[in-house]
């Protein structure tokens, strides 16, 4: 197998879920796509672990404790973030970010 | 590209093939349905391609990990997420905002990008050369992560414990 093919499947990935974040109104939408970016890096991690591995070093397989830590990190992100969303449904009657503007200047 | 690959590899890479076929058109799905709920079932298609390919990378607790975490549990957060916020079921013409040109224009050089520079780097170096595949043992897995890395395991943690008691603060009715 090429380094390659998962490296450009994750890319692929990473764009669309960069399409996602950017097109997407619903906050629940924009996490989903967040997801879509964190799982293409996940890719990315086990790809580089395995050629690590097969290049003689079995025993370091950091590539997949760091894909691991990435999922709990993204566990609590969403977590976090639904919360966050539901918390703002609930004050303003609506999940829209683009009427979040507060802050704008 | 892929015929510059070991032919002991055939098998592996036509399901390679098929799994990111199936992956790359779910993940639009994801972005472009009109359907919150739809969108969310779509997400399910691409995580399981995703264990899929961990699978095919040889770390097969990676994969079960990405199962239980994601299908299991994420999806549903999503899923509960959709029906307390009380998205409508059905088609939504108002999912997308008015930056979808924009999205394009950031995304698409970007996937250039990031192709241009992965092919350059990369060529056709492969993972697996002759020999036998890679699996990587749970056991070599487990002993890294209790003893390189227990610091940052225990700082997850305790992140894990941050986010919950978060979640419950930010969602409490009061």
């Amino acid at each position: 197998m090429l380094a390659n093919q998962f490296l450009l499947l994750g890319a692929v990935l990473f764009c669309i879920g960069v399409y996602g974040v950017l097109a997407r109104r619903n906050g629940v939408a924009v996490l989903m796509s967040i997801e879509l970016i964190l799982n293409s890096v996940n890719i990315n991690f086990l790809a580089f672990n395995a050629m690590w591995a097969r290049n003689g070093s079995p025993a370091h397989i950091s590539g997949a404790v760091f894909a691991l830590f990435v999922i709990t990190v993204a566990a609590a992100e969403v977590g976090v973030g639904l919360a966050l969303v539901l918390m703002l449904y609930r004050t303003r009657k609506s999940i829209d970010v683009d009427k979040i503007d507060a802050l704008k200047g | 590209m892929l015929a510059v690959d070991t032919p002991q590899y055939l098998p592996e890479n036509i399901f390679f093939g098929i799994i990111a076929f199936i992956m790359v058109v779910s993940a639009l799905r994801v972005v472009t349905t009109r359907n919150v709920v739809h969108a969310a079932l779509w997400l399910i298609l691409v995580l399981a391609g995703v264990a899929g390919n961990f699978i095919l990378l040889g770390n097969e607790f990676v994969a079960v990990t990405q199962v239980l975490v994601y299908i299991g549990a994420i999806v549903v957060l999503f899923l509960f997420g959709v029906m307390l916020t009380r998205a409508p079921i059905g088609a939504d013409a108002h999912l997308d905002n008015d930056q979808r040109p924009l999205a394009l224009v950031v995304a698409l050089p970007l996937l250039a990008l990031m192709g241009y520079v992965l092919w350059d780097a990369w060529k056709d170096t492969k993972i697996t050369e002759a020999g036998p595949p890679i699996v990587a043992s749970t056991s070599v897995l487990s002993d890294s992560i209790f003893k390189t890395y227990l610091i940052p395991f225990e700082a997850a943690s305790v992140l894990l414990l941050a986010a919950l008691i978060g979640a419950i603060v930010l969602a409490r009715r009061d």
